[in-house]
Formats: structure tokens, C-alpha cells, sequence
């Protein structure tokens, strides 16, 4: 109960999910938790005052002979009681060792050095796993980097924008998901540097939407891209073959090619024959997120006006997602929850619509014995489902060399290394052309040609605009309607409202 | 001996000196408890009433956290709208069965608990830290390990539910099985305190008051309703205006039990708490003037609350 002063949470940081890098924001597994109370807690309150002799604990004071027996009959509780003690410290146990960045080379610890840069990211974004920071470090020897990251997005966003509006507390470089990029440009324009000349910057690298998002009307470029998340289907080979399905991961792209409806039609056919225990798919909310992520027009028109309720490719998005749910074709799963985690590990579901950012997440969760059994195909239609930005706020004390760190940051021969290491797809188009990218191979799913795979969807991807609350309109429509539809059986209609009421009262309309 | 050159050059003066010393030393006297207590009411001041003078402030205005510093006047706007507000009303009607399912089995169990520790018992000392324990966890630790015990495929409960021969509960989706979920967190970390207090108060009724009234013939119930009651009044005041305000603030238990649902309190609402609807509005839609008012609105909901206890108690009291 709140009543009192919370306590810290253990900060027990063991996060292995890859980033952070969905729309939906609120919904991340909890590693760290944000705790904040709703208010100045109450003190707490003096016990009554104990009797003279009497502690509230029942120690009792005054002299007393102990003889041996006393003190091991009062001895024993002691130990006990302290043992309790011990174990409730000591279930705070500290976060283990940051394992050494791969790539090898020296250690660089960046002491001394007169220009220090913080660089502001949520989840484990990457940057720092890939080994990027050291690199730089060793390429300027004036510069040390260090990074705070908050494990949930939902914490860190708020936080963000109460740092900008302060114009302290704030990293020279912070992360902003693409959820959020709108909103940033459109109400954080003038705590921003541009970025579009900054040293090192060049236009033409970049996916030519991903530029975009990040531009104000009148220009100027607030966020460089990281990463996007061009969508493929990951798909169990055992269980496809155990309900007499092609696992050929050409021939199951061709099952569904062209079309989301010809998934829903192969997750019938695969229910018919399907083994015990085993969904098709994870979720409904997961399936309605991956169409609409290849939709030309999503939650708002280009015009800034929010279309969410009105856009037929929404609905219909949530019909198809409505019908995996009516057919009993999804695990019933809700995306980033530990049940969902087990879902991987127990192979409780044959596909699942796959950013590239999800291939580490699943590797981490499926564990070595899901090695060889899952593959990667084709998305139906291609699509684009998250990713990130780096931006620079001018209240940094070293703004011109944030900028020159972001740039080399999202340049595409370190994008590649993000990708070959991390799994998060360059947004920078120069990249795809790299041998780190074009000939990457995952052998986690089976030597899968991810590389080609992933830039066929990402150069398909039809630009769509974002807008401001894009984040929370895709969390309420899956965490609050969908998963209605898909766990207690709300029917689709009624859910949809539900979802409609919550959006308006979100966005205050 | 300067003193005394001083004393003499003085002499006509003392008695206007003297008095003067003294009123300062009255002063003195009696405004040092106030200089004594000042550093107290400095930090409330600067970290009680700021906030919520800041607070009724704010909630005057529209504002958003994307730039506080843009506001624009709607006066009580943000007050009237929650009368209309179907979220808001869900939030209160959720605090309110959640408080009741938390605090009256919270503070049964405690007395129950408070009774036998009170007993001579083996390794007393190990029960009463043990008692306490829940307390010193983590609302965080304690949630996340509760959620897991409550998880659909995978949770304990659920098992033990199918091995009584049931079929499996859905604990987050469920309305009042989450609900109790939440409450069942509460009644877990709190019951332990509330039994201390409990025991610290029992230990103060007099031995000779049981005496008295084992020899005039009381049984073990009538003792303890005659004679530990009435001393574990002032106790049982206390437990109950600490747990009514923690029922209304209720937060971080809500918050933490769907690792999915985070400040929405379940996908549809049903566990979302006035506390959790507030950090919704403030910290995930970003309208801070409206999660003032419902801050406000909480405020006024517990003095409404302890106003009529009041009222009730001294109608009770006239009787």
C-alpha cells in the first residue's frame, strides 16, 4: 500500500531484451521498475509507546543473569531472525558484470579524457552491446563516452521530456523511439540542434521516410535514424512439417505472398493438422500490428489529423487480427510479458509476424534448444514495425561534438555493425550494400539470408505519415482492444469502441 | 572586576536593564520552541504544502508535460469533466472494492496475529521478524514475484488450482480475479506491521484487568472482547485511518502486476486505481493538468471519508 514510503525496488537490471524498439512503448518487460508515488507519502507513524520494560519486538531490557541455557533458547529465534534479514538483503543482489564488448581490442575506460559525452538510451538499445562506443573512443582520443539507460521506455520518454522543458538532467545524445519522434519534432523543436549539417551527416545515406520523420516543416533535422524494423514471419520448421506444411522458407513465403489474409487461410490449414499444445501465431495483437505496419496511411493523415477511427486499413487490420482470435489460431499471448518469453522457450506457437529486431529476442528466449528449428520467410506484404533516433539537445554543454558522435553513430558503417552484431536493420540505405548486411546469414534460424530477406522489406516499405501520439494510439489498440478480443473473448465490436473511448480520452479529444 | 566597573557606571539604569533582559528572555523562552519546531514546517512547507498548493494550481490549467510552460486557463473544466469521466468513476469504484478487499482482511488477520504472537511461544523473537518481513520487501520484489505466482499458463496458483480440480483462473483479465490478486499483495505486505502495532498495543492492557476478569469468570472470548478490545482502541483507530489512506493511494502493487498492462491497470481497466489513472493522465498521456485534478479529487475523496467517520463517531459517542 502506498501509504508509507516505497522502497526501492531491487535493481536486479538483467535485461536481454533487445530493444525497445516497438511502437508500443508501455508494454516492455519489466526489468528495472519505474516507482514513483502518487504523492508525498505520509510518515511513518510512531508505534503507541511501549510499556517500560516492554520493546514493541518483545526485547526486553534490564539486567538479567543469562545463563547458557537462556542464551541458547534466545540465541536460536536470534540466528533465525537474522538469517531472515540477511535473506531479504540479500534477494537485492547486484546487477552481474557487463560482459566485454565483442569486437576485442584494448580496453578503453576513458578516464582523463577532457570531453566526456553521455548518451541517453532505454532498454538495451545496443550501441554500447555492439562495441561503438569503444571504437569511437579509440578514433578520438579526447572523448569518452558514457551511457545511462533506463530499462523501460515507458519511464524513459516522460522523463525525457521533463529534462528538455527543464533543460537539465538531460544526455548530450538521447534516444527517441519512433512512437515519440513526431511528437518530439513538433513540440521540442527549439531544444533541439539540427542535425542536418552537422560533420559527418550525409542526406543520401538515409532511407529517404526515415530522413523525413525527423524533419520540422521549415527544414530542419532533430533526430538522426538508428534503426527501422522492416518486417519478415519467423515460423517453426517442426511444427509446420508436423502439420503438413511446406518448411522451406521460399515455398512458406509463397503460402502467403502478397496477401495478410493468405496467412489467416495457412493458419487454418495448419489448425486443421496442428500438434497438441501449438498455436499458429503468438497473438491477434501482433498480427493486426504487422498489417498495419505496411499500411500508406496509418493512425494520422499527412495533413497532422488523426485518422485512427475513420482509416479503413485500420479496421481492417483489426478485423484480420478479430478472426485469428475467432478461430483459435493464437496462443493468446500479450507481447513483452514473461508469458510470452515462455511461449518461445516452450514452442507454444508455429509463427510470429518478426521485425528484425525481434530475431535477438527470439534467440534469447527460445534458448539453444530452439536452435535449427526456427526459419525466417517473407512477410505477406512488406512493413515497417519501430525503430529509433538519436537526437541532441542544445542545452548540452558539448552540443557540436554530440552532434559529430550522433552522426558517426548512425553512419552506415556502424549501422552495419549494429546489425551484424545486435540485429537492429540500418535505417541508412547506404548500409544495405555492406557485406556485413548483405550477406548476413543467422544461424540461429537455420543460416536464413536475413540480410536479403530484411532489405527486400525494407526498400518495400510504403511511406506512411507518423504522428504525435502514434505510440500510445498502437498501445491502447492492441493492450486495450485487441487483447480483449484475443484473451477474454470481448467480441471485436465492442472492443473496438472500448479501444476508440480510451484513444479519445488519451489524446483528451 | 571590569564587570563590576561596568556593574557601577550602570547603576541607575539596571532596574530598565534588567527588565529588559528578562522580557528579552521571556521572548526568548518562548519563541524557542517555535525557532525548534521551524526547520519541520520549513521542509513541510517546501515539500508538502508547495507541491500541493502547485498542484491545485496546476489543475486549473490545461498542460501538457511536452511543454508545462504553455498554459492555458479552463478554470474548474478539468474538475467537471471528471463527473463525466466513465475512466475516472471505474478508477474509484476499482479503489474502493480493492480497498475493502485488501484492509478488512488485512487488519482481521493482523489482530488474529497479533493475538498469538502475544502468546509464550518457542523462537518468539524469529515469528515477530518474520511477521515484519513482508513489510521490509520491496513493493516492487513483492509484486513481481506475486505475478508470477498469478500467471495464466505458468503460475503457481493456477496449479494449485487444478489440483484442487478446477479449471484455471485468469488473474489478469479477470475483473474481480484480479482485483483480488492486487488485494491478496497488500494483505501480504501489510498484515505483519498492522499485527505489531497490534501486539505493542496489547502488551500495554494490564495483566490485573485479565485477572480481574478470568476470576470474575470470563472466558478466553469474553476477555478478549472485553477487556483487549477496548485496549487496542486507539491501535485499531490508527491501523484503520493508515490503511484507508493507503487504499486510496494504492499504486505501485497495481502498477507492477501485468508486466503488459503497466499504468492502464489491465486491458480493460479493471484494476486501475485512482493512483494508477492518475500517473496514466500525467505520466503516459501527458496531461498534467488533468492528473492534478485527480490528485485533488483523491485528497477531497479522504477528507470526505474521514469527515463522516467522524460525524458518525460522535453520533456513536452521544448515544
Amino acid at each position: 500500500m502506498g501509504a508509507l514510503p516505497l522502497s526501492e525496488p531491487c535493481q536486479n537490471t538483467v535485461n536481454t531484451r533487445d530493444p525497445s524498439k516497438t511502437f508500443d512503448d508501455r508494454a516492455r518487460p519489466v526489468g528495472r521498475t519505474g516507482e514513483a508515488g502518487p504523492g508525498p507519502g505520509a510518515a511513518p507513524p510512531a508505534a503507541p509507546a511501549p510499556p517500560p520494560t516492554v520493546g514493541a519486538m518483545g526485547w526486553r531490557n534490564g539486567p538479567r543473569r543469562r545463563t547458557g541455557a537462556r542464551l541458547r533458547a534466545r540465541a536460536l529465534p536470534l540466528a533465525g531472525a537474522l538469517l531472515l534479514v540477511a535473506a531479504l538483503l540479500g534477494g537485492c543482489a547486484t546487477d552481474p558484470p557487463v560482459p566485454a564488448p565483442p569486437g576485442g581490442g584494448p580496453e578503453v575506460d576513458g578516464a582523463g579524457r577532457p570531453v566526456t559525452l553521455t548518451v541517453g538510451v532505454y532498454g538495451t538499445f545496443g550501441l554500447k552491446e555492439a562495441g561503438l562506443y569503444d571504437t569511437y573512443m579509440r578514433l578520438h582520443p579526447d572523448v569518452a563516452i558514457r551511457q545511462t539507460s533506463l530499462a523501460r521506455a515507458d519511464v524513459y520518454y516522460p522523463q525525457l521530456l521533463t529534462h528538455l522543458t527543464a533543460g537539465a538532467g538531460l544526455a548530450d545524445v538521447q534516444a527517441v523511439e519512433v512512437g515519440n519522434i513526431a511528437e518530439v519534432v513538433d513540440t521540442q523543436a527549439d531544444r533541439l540542434a539540427d542535425l542536418a549539417h552537422a560533420p559527418g551527416v550525409d542526406e543520401a545515406a538515409f532511407l529517404p521516410w526515415k530522413w523525413a520523420q525527423a524533419r520540422t516543416d521549415d527544414g530542419r533535422v532533430l533526430g538522426l535514424g538508428t534503426d527501422i524494423g522492416p518486417l519478415a514471419v519467423c515460423y517453426r520448421k517442426d511444427h509446420f512439417a508436423a502439420a503438413g506444411l511446406p518448411t522451406d522458407r521460399e515455398e512458406v513465403g509463397r503460402l502467403w505472398a502478397g496477401d495478410w489474409r493468405k496467412y489467416l487461410e495457412t493458419g487454418r490449414r495448419f489448425a486443421a493438422r496442428a500438434p497438441e499444445g501449438v498455436a499458429f501465431t503468438d497473438s491477434a495483437s501482433g498480427v493486426m500490428a504487422a498489417v498495419i505496419s505496411g499500411a500508406k496511411l496509418r493512425y494520422y493523415d499527412a495533413g497532422g489529423r488523426l485518422v485512427v477511427g475513420s482509416n479503413p486499413a485500420v479496421r481492417a487490420a483489426w478485423d484480420l487480427g478479430a478472426e485469428f482470435a475467432r478461430y483459435g489460431l493464437t496462443a493468446r499471448f500479450q507481447q513483452f510479458t514473461p508469458d510470452w518469453d515462455q511461449g518461445f522457450a516452450h514452442g507454444r506457437f508455429a509463427s510470429i509476424a518478426c521485425p528484425a529486431w525481434m530475431l535477438g529476442y527470439i534467440q534469447d528466449k527460445g534458448g539453444p534448444a530452439g536452435k535449427g528449428l526456427w526459419d525466417v520467410a517473407k512477410a505477406p506484404r512488406p512493413g515497417n514495425w519501430g525503430g529509433s533516433f538519436l537526437v541532441v539537445p542544445s542545452a548540452g554543454r558539448h552540443v557540436a561534438e554530440a552532434a559529430e558522435l550522433a552522426a558517426w553513430l548512425t553512419a552506415p558503417e556502424q549501422q552495419a555493425v549494429l546489425f551484424e552484431r545486435r540485429g537492429s536493420f540500418p535505417s541508412a540505405e547506404a548500409a544495405f550494400g555492406l557485406p556485413q548486411v548483405r550477406g548476413a546469414r543467422h544461424p540461429y534460424f537455420g543460416d536464413a539470408p536475413v540480410g536479403r530477406i530484411y532489405s527486400a522489406a525494407a526498400l518495400g516499405v510504403p511511406v506512411a505519415p507518423v504522428g504525435p501520439k502514434d505510440g500510445l494510439v498502437n498501445t491502447i489498440l492492441s493492450d486495450t482492444g485487441m487483447l480483449q478480443v484475443d484473451q477474454t473473448g470481448r467480441s471485436p465490436d465492442s472492443a473496438w469502441r472500448a479501444a476508440m473511448q480510451a484513444i479519445d480520452n488519451a489524446l483528451d479529444r | 572586576m571590569a564587570e563590576d566597573v561596568v556593574e557601577r557606571a550602570l547603576a541607575p539604569v539596571v532596574p530598565a536593564g534588567r527588565a529588559r533582559r528578562e522580557r528579552l528572555g521571556r521572548l526568548r523562552s518562548r519563541s524557542a520552541p517555535y525557532v525548534l519546531v521551524a526547520p519541520f514546517f520549513l521542509l513541510f512547507g517546501a515539500f508538502g504544502l508547495f507541491p500541493l498548493a502547485a498542484t491545485a494550481w496546476t489543475s486549473l490549467f490545461r498542460v501538457e508535460l511536452t511543454d508545462p510552460g504553455a498554459r492555458e486557463w479552463v478554470g474548474a473544466h478539468n474538475y467537471a469533466r471528471l463527473l463525466t469521466d466513465d475512466f475516472f468513476w471505474n478508477a474509484l469504484a476499482n479503489t474502493v472494492v480493492i480497498g475493502v478487499l485488501a484492509t478488512v482482511p488485512q487488519l482481521l488477520l493482523a489482530l488474529g496475529a497479533a493475538h498469538l504472537l502475544d502468546a509464550r511461544l518457542r523462537g518468539r523473537l524469529f515469528f515477530r521478524v518474520a511477521a515484519l518481513a513482508p513489510y521490509a520487501t520491496s513493493v516492487a520484489a513483492a509484486t513481481l514475484v506475486f505475478a508470477l505466482f498469478y500467471g495464466r499458463d505458468q503460475g503457481m496458483v493456477n496449479w494449485a488450482v487444478g489440483l484442487v480440480g478446477l479449471d484455471p483462473v485468469d488473474w489478469q483479465n479477470g475483473p474481480w480475479a484480479s482485483r483480488f490478486a492486487v488485494a491478496s499483495i497488500v494483505i501480504w505486505r501489510w498484515t505483519g506491521y498492522n499485527a505489531l502495532i497490534y501486539l505493542a498495543a496489547m502488551q500495554t492492557v494490564p495483566p490485573e484487568l485479565y485477572e480481574a476478569a478470568a476470576l470474575d469468570g470470563a472466558g478466553r472470548w469474553r476477555r478478549f472482547w472485553h477487556v483487549t478490545l477496548p485496549g487496542l482502541r486507539p491501535a485499531l483507530a490508527f491501523t484503520g485511518i493508515v490503511s484507508t489512506i493507503g487504499a486510496v493511494q494504492l499504486f505501485g502493487e497495481p502498477l507492477l502486476f501485468s508486466s503488459g498492462a503497466g499504468a492502464s491497470g489491465g486491458a480493460d481497466h479493471q484494476y486501475q486505481t485512482l493512483g494508477l489513472y492518475l500517473y496514466e493522465q500525467g505520466w503516459v498521456n501527458l496531461h498534467l493538468g488533468r492528473a492534478a485534478a485527480i490528485a485533488w479529487a483523491m485528497l477531497l475523496l479522504l477528507v470526505v471519508v474521514f469527515g463522516l467517520v467522524r460525524l458518525l463517531g460522535r453520533k456513536g459517542g452521544r448515544r
